[in-house]
């Protein structure tokens, strides 16, 4: 059955791609639709019937090479059974949504060029390869995954090939992904040298004696287990846009809006999380690798929220909330409390996706406006849509009542991460806790924000774009529909699993008992390794030190702790209906009277500009001077100005180059091999 | 068959014999002739050529399909091929039809560019078979001539530049190679590879003109073997020929030399200096790595800012070879597994793009990056093909491109880590380079006038790229098609090399000890 859910998006992805020439265009997309509808269907049985024991199926071999080898293979564990129902659901409603979406666009010339099955050959393509991403069962085909995705990436940001931006997006999205690429290279490298192994078994095993391990790594001795487990946070950093990698998701809001909702918000950007709790039986030995992620995590959800706070348009303000979230679960995670994270990721796809696929509802309304300055008024023109974005706002913000367990999805999944950060050991921790609480209620200003600039207050900008907006078709409004039973109940339904009771999170994530793993662990410390070694086999979809006791403590967190994000929620939300609901003014006078904060927001604290000057241009600079100056003048000048005095002496000889003069060099060269032969020939004839 | 290494070898040769004696005139219908003859021959010769890898028995690590005879003058005719080379030649047999279909539309001197091209793939196939070194010099250095002869004839503005510069190069590298094999054939007194390949080459250190040399007359005999490799490789700093004779050669002279010329080098390390002198590559090994890493970011940064579409794939080659010396002398399995595979899969990418290059510089006869834009709205086959071997440049896993840069990395990170962090800073600035490529001359609008009326791939070019594209998706996806016929013999090499190794070290406690 995994085989049939990995494989399915492949091959709607070669009939949409290859196979619409002969089938035509909307059989290619059914199929590639119904395929992906079969996927789902098989990865809910999946994960419902899932019984936590970890799973190995092999496929074929792979890379091999003395003592590396690597297989195509299939792991599946909770951890893959949570993933494949967040992909593939949103990938099947991202689909049927695509059907509307792309059904007309005034990009490509209508009639002439066929457009859309590409667009689902690529979607499907997506899926397959972040399919294979978290079934993996060793670093390097997670790798294969990684790269497949980054790929689909960049053809989907770039899909609008005739725009300029779209195509400096979709590069600029694989080079900064290829940064974050370069650490996990590095990662899988020094796994492979300490374990000699990249499979997760082995490597998890191992995770004690890395902890004892020193690595020597460029200029000093690392702690191996430290080192491995940034090195690899270094591409979940890329993948997940976490601060100073995170300048191209941004600008990946180019690609069409069903990209954005299954790419960019619900499930290639959280691969970052999700390696991240698969490496768990590494990080756990990571102890400063950890409080570094919580301490960049912290930082993301504080700058994307506070710059989302004064953006325009519609998509980069959910882009934004993205990379907050994002940040979100990274402190989850760099706490130690994997399952938190997992819980966030999981109750984010289906919100944030609603949310873009909402925002793309307004766009297709309104005839491709992006911008919010250009919205309002529009409640009562799409009705359907505007409820599906509140619903989805409430997720956001986290709405829900206070110390019950009673709420939207995202209260009960951000309130677990920051009573978790509020519970963390490590040094970060306090910080994290702070940072999360203020950017919830950046979360709540902005998210409202949007809402009150686009339905609600008078219509701005063209009247006869409002005059024509509409409501989208049925085939749109149903994938909303779906997704917002997942906004409203996937946090109820499953936070006991997750995060409320240490029971059911371990039985869940088939996790060996604390207390026996704790006898284990404290047994004999002389034989604590091999002990570990021998209950490698126990091991659960993610591993949770017996020291750790981050999501106990979380639990009896004091009230005002579990109170803060809802007073925090509640103050964003007061402050923007102040503000774009009854004194419409008053944002532009903040921003006149705070201009240089302004200006700091707007333009996103300048790390694109930054970027640019230190990375771009002198690497270009570099380049031309290293072409110039040592290809040119010191290698071709210098050290061969031997060649260089003779090259010009024989083409003045050519004179007007002749071809012809061209054959008497050549007799000339084998005479003068002939010739050395020879020599060398009476030399050994002499010897014999 | 026991003579099916020489016919092989021998059959374009054969063919040019027969076009060169028989074939007169200039006619269309003479052309038409020599293109067919020489397609016939390298198809055949690629035919016979299965049945040496279906023959072949990966176990063995000896030399197999072994020939000898007496030659002139007391010499032997050696062919043979082991686990190492017998990919080289199936690389080659199976390019050489396709470079020949891709010379389909030239017009000048047909018959004489057929004949450099057959002699060409005789000599190329020489060198990979040859088990003797006189015989493995005739055809090293025999195969300069007709790719001379490609580029001074049939290439661009530039072409005696360019010509003279490619020949010089490689031609001062090879004398000193020479030299060497003399002073090989003095100290072992034979010229028989395998012979060779288990003597002892001194290597007591002795001081020559005041400066001591580790591993005396083996490192000496490294370097001289060195100078030749390096250059044909073409490593960083001795590359700069390599541009110059891309930008100027046509097409089909381009892939030959980036997909098969260049990976003699490669041979030559891993058939000559790694097993043959093991002191010596022990010595120089840390000095090759840090000129691969060097060539890696170097070369990369330039290739960023090309202006000439050849001359940045010409680049990129550079940076990959950069890979393929890294993964030779960091000397373990992953290493020189991943060295191999590097090679034969750079075999299929770079000569597919610099076919790619072919295709538009056919049609608008300008490789300047800046005259192109927007090729995707009236090439979508065009721009797909392109796309897929950029990636596969880039390294994308899937693609051949990943394994062999993938394993070169593993291989080098357990010996040098700066070495490992500063090349894998290349998986960055090749995507940087190469997406930017793809960007400027397939993305965009369609503005550019000249462009307007630009056509598709025919069907005759989308034949050349079919198996381009198979090969390189297939050994992306299961490599193991390629790593189980090299690995045994890369490790059987690697086992001869540290008892090698091992032995030096034990006769110089002992010698040591003796002093004391």
């Amino acid at each position: 059955m995994a085989q049939i859910i990995l494989f399915a998006p492949l091959i709607g992805a070669l009939i949409a791609g290859f196979g619409w020439r002969i089938i035509g265009d909307r059989a290619a997309m059914w199929s590639a639709t119904g395929l992906l509808f079969l996927a789902c269907g098989l990865s809910w049985i999946t994960f419902l019937g899932f019984d936590g024991l970890t799973q190995i199926i092999e496929i074929a071999r792979w890379i091999e090479s003395g003592s590396l080898s690597a297989y195509w293979s299939i792991r599946l564990d909770r951890l893959t059974a949570i993933m494949l129902i967040v992909v593939t659901t949103v990938s099947a409603l991202v689909h049927l949504y695509s059907f509307g979406y792309m059904a007309h666009d005034d990009q490509f010339r209508e009639g002439e060029e066929s457009y859309r099955p590409r667009f689902f050959a690529y979607l499907s393509f997506f899926t397959f390869a972040m399919l294979m991403l978290v079934t993996s069962d060793n670093l390097v085909q997670m790798f294969f995954g990684w790269e497949g995705v980054g790929v689909a990436s960049y053809l989907l940001i770039g899909f609008y090939y005739r725009k300029p931006s779209a195509n400096a997006a979709a590069m600029k999205a694989f080079i900064v992904n290829r940064v974050g690429d370069f650490g996990f290279y590095l990662g899988i490298a020094a796994l492979f040298f300490l374990v000699d192994s990249t499979d997760f078994d082995v490597i998890f095993a191992a995770g004690p004696e890395l902890a004892q391990t020193e690595l020597s790594f460029l200029w000093r001795e690392w702690n191996a287990a430290n080192l491995a487990a940034f090195l690899l946070f270094i591409g979940a950093m890329g993948k997940s846009a976490q601060l100073f990698l995170h300048t191209w998701l941004p600008d990946a809001m180019e690609g069409p809006t069903p990209v954005s909702a299954l790419i960019h918000a619900a499930t290639m950007v959280t691969a970052g999380v999700f390696l991240v709790c698969r490496m768990s039986p590494v990080m756990e030995y990571a102890p400063q690798t950890l409080t570094f992620i919580t301490f960049l995590g912290a930082s993301t959800a504080f700058f994307a929220a506070s710059v989302g706070l004064v953006q325009n348009d519609i998509k980069r303000v959910i882009a934004y909330s993205t990379c907050s979230q994002l940040g979100y679960m990274f402190v989850a995670a760099g706490v130690g409390v994997y399952s938190a994270a997992m819980f966030h990721l999981l109750t984010h796809a289906f919100f944030k996706a609603m949310l873009f696929l909402g925002a793309g509802s307004v766009i297709h309304a309104m005839h491709h406006e992006q911008d919010m300055r250009h919205y309002g008024g529009l409640r009562k023109k799409i009705p359907y849509t505007f409820w599906a974005m509140v619903i989805g706002t409430l997720a956001i913000t986290g709405v829900g009542l206070p110390l019950t367990h009673i709420g939207f999805a995202g209260f009960l999944s951000k309130d677990a991460i920051i009573e978790s950060a509020w519970a963390g050991q490590n040094g970060a921790a306090a910080y994290a806790f702070w940072m999360l609480v203020i950017a919830a209620a950046m979360t709540s200003f902005y998210s409202w924000r949007l809402i009150f600039l686009t339905f609600f207050g008078k219509a701005r900008g063209s009247r006869q774009t409002h005059e024509y907006a509409h409501e989208s078709p049925r085939i749109m409004l149903i994938p909303l529909a779906v997704l917002a039973l997942g906004a409203v109940f996937s946090g109820m339904i499953w936070y006991k699993s997750f995060f409320g009771d240490h029971h059911a999170v371990e039985s869940f994530f088939g996790m060996p008992h604390h207390a026996e793993a704790a006898a284990d662990g404290h047994g004999d410390h002389g034989d604590g390794a091999r002990l570990d070694h021998h209950s490698a086999a126990s091991f659960g979809a993610i591993y949770m030190h017996p020291d750790n006791h981050v999501m106990e403590e979380a639990h009896h967190a004091p009230k005002w702790v579990k109170v803060s994000p809802f007073i925090a929620m509640l103050s964003g939300l007061i402050l923007a209906v102040i503000m774009y609901l009854w004194q419409p003014s008053l944002p532009g006078k903040i921003a006149k009277a705070n201009w240089p904060l302004y200006n700091f927001l707007i333009n996103k604290w300048y790390f694109d500009e930054l970027y640019e000057r230190i990375f771009v241009k002198p690497a270009k600079a570099l380049g031309r001077f290293l072409w110039k100056n040592g290809d040119g003048a010191t290698i071709d000048g210098g050290i061969n100005g031997l060649a260089l005095g003779i090259v010009p002496f024989f083409t003045r000889l050519a004179g007007k180059a002749q071809s012809g003069y061209i054959f008497h060099y050549a007799a000339a060269m084998v005479i003068g091999i002939v010739l050395l032969v020879s020599w060398l020939v009476i030399r050994m004839a002499g010897g014999f | 068959m026991d003579n099916l290494l020489s016919l092989i070898t021998f059959l374009p040769g054969v063919a040019a014999l027969i076009l060169a004696v028989f074939l007169r005139g200039e006619d269309e219908d003479a052309q038409s002739n020599a293109k067919w003859v020489a397609l016939v021959a390298t198809s055949l010769t690629f035919l016979l050529s299965l049945f040496v890898i279906f023959g072949f028995d990966p176990a063995n690590t000896e030399f197999q399909f072994v020939e000898e005879r007496d030659w002139i003058l007391g010499l032997k005719y050696k062919m043979g091929v082991d686990g190492i080379s017998v990919l080289f030649v199936m690389l080659t047999t199976f390019l050489m039809p396709l470079i020949i279909a891709a010379c389909w539309e030239v017009k000048h001197r047909v018959k004489e560019y057929m004949i450099a091209f057959l002699m060409l793939e005789t000599l190329m196939l020489g060198v990979f078979c040859a088990l003797d070194l006189v015989l493995f010099y005739l055809f090293f250095e025999g195969g300069l001539i007709p790719m001379f002869l490609i580029i001074g004839i049939w290439g661009g503005k530039n072409r005696i530049y360019a010509a003279f510069k490619f020949f010089l190069y490689t031609f001062l590298g090879s004398v000193l190679m020479l030299v060497a094999m003399i002073a090989m054939y003095l100290d072992a007194g034979s010229t028989d590879i395998p012979t060779l390949l288990y003597h002892d080459f001194a290597s007591e250190s002795f001081s020559l003109l005041g400066i001591q040399i580790i591993g005396g007359l083996q490192t000496l005999l490294w370097l001289a073997f060195f100078a030749s490799f390096a250059v044909k490789m073409p490593m960083w700093p001795v590359h700069t020929w390599l541009p110059d004779a891309h930008v100027q050669a046509p097409t089909a002279g381009s892939v030959v030399l980036a997909a098969i010329l260049l990976k003699m080098g490669g041979y030559g390390f891993l058939r000559f200096s790694i097993p043959m002198f093991p002191v010596g590559s022990e010595v120089m090994g840390p000095l090759v790595l840090w000129l691969s890493a060097i060539a890696v970011v170097y070369t990369s940064l330039v290739a960023l800012v090309q202006e000439d579409m050849k001359k940045l794939i010409a680049y990129s080659s550079v940076a990959h070879m950069g890979y393929v010396t890294m993964g030779i002398f960091a000397l373990n399995q992953q290493g020189i597994d991943g060295a191999i595979f590097q090679m034969l899969s750079h075999g299929f990418i770079s000569g597919a793009l610099f076919l790619c290059v072919g295709v538009i510089y056919d049609r608008m006869h300008t490789r300047e990056i800046s005259a192109y834009g927007g090729l995707v709205n009236r090439m979508p086959a065009y721009a797909a093909v392109f796309m897929l071997f950029t990636m596969a440049n880039v390294g994308l896993p899937g693609t051949s491109g990943f394994v062999g840069e993938f394993l070169t990395i593993m291989g080098v990170f357990q010996v040098n880590t700066w070495v490992a962090m500063i090349a894998t800073t290349g998986v960055i600035l090749s995507a940087a380079y190469a997406l930017w490529l793809y960007r400027r001359v397939v993305m965009g609008d369609l503005i550019k006038e000249s462009l307007k009326s630009i056509t598709d791939m025919a069907p005759r070019e989308k034949a050349i790229f079919a198996p381009l594209v198979v090969m390189t998706l297939l050994l992306g996806i299961y490599p193991s098609l390629v790593t189980d016929i090299i690995g045994p013999s890369v490790a059987a090499l690697l086992a001869d090399h540290q008892t090698a190794l091992l032995e030096y070290e034990l006769t110089h406690q002992h010698a040591a000890q003796a002093g004391q």
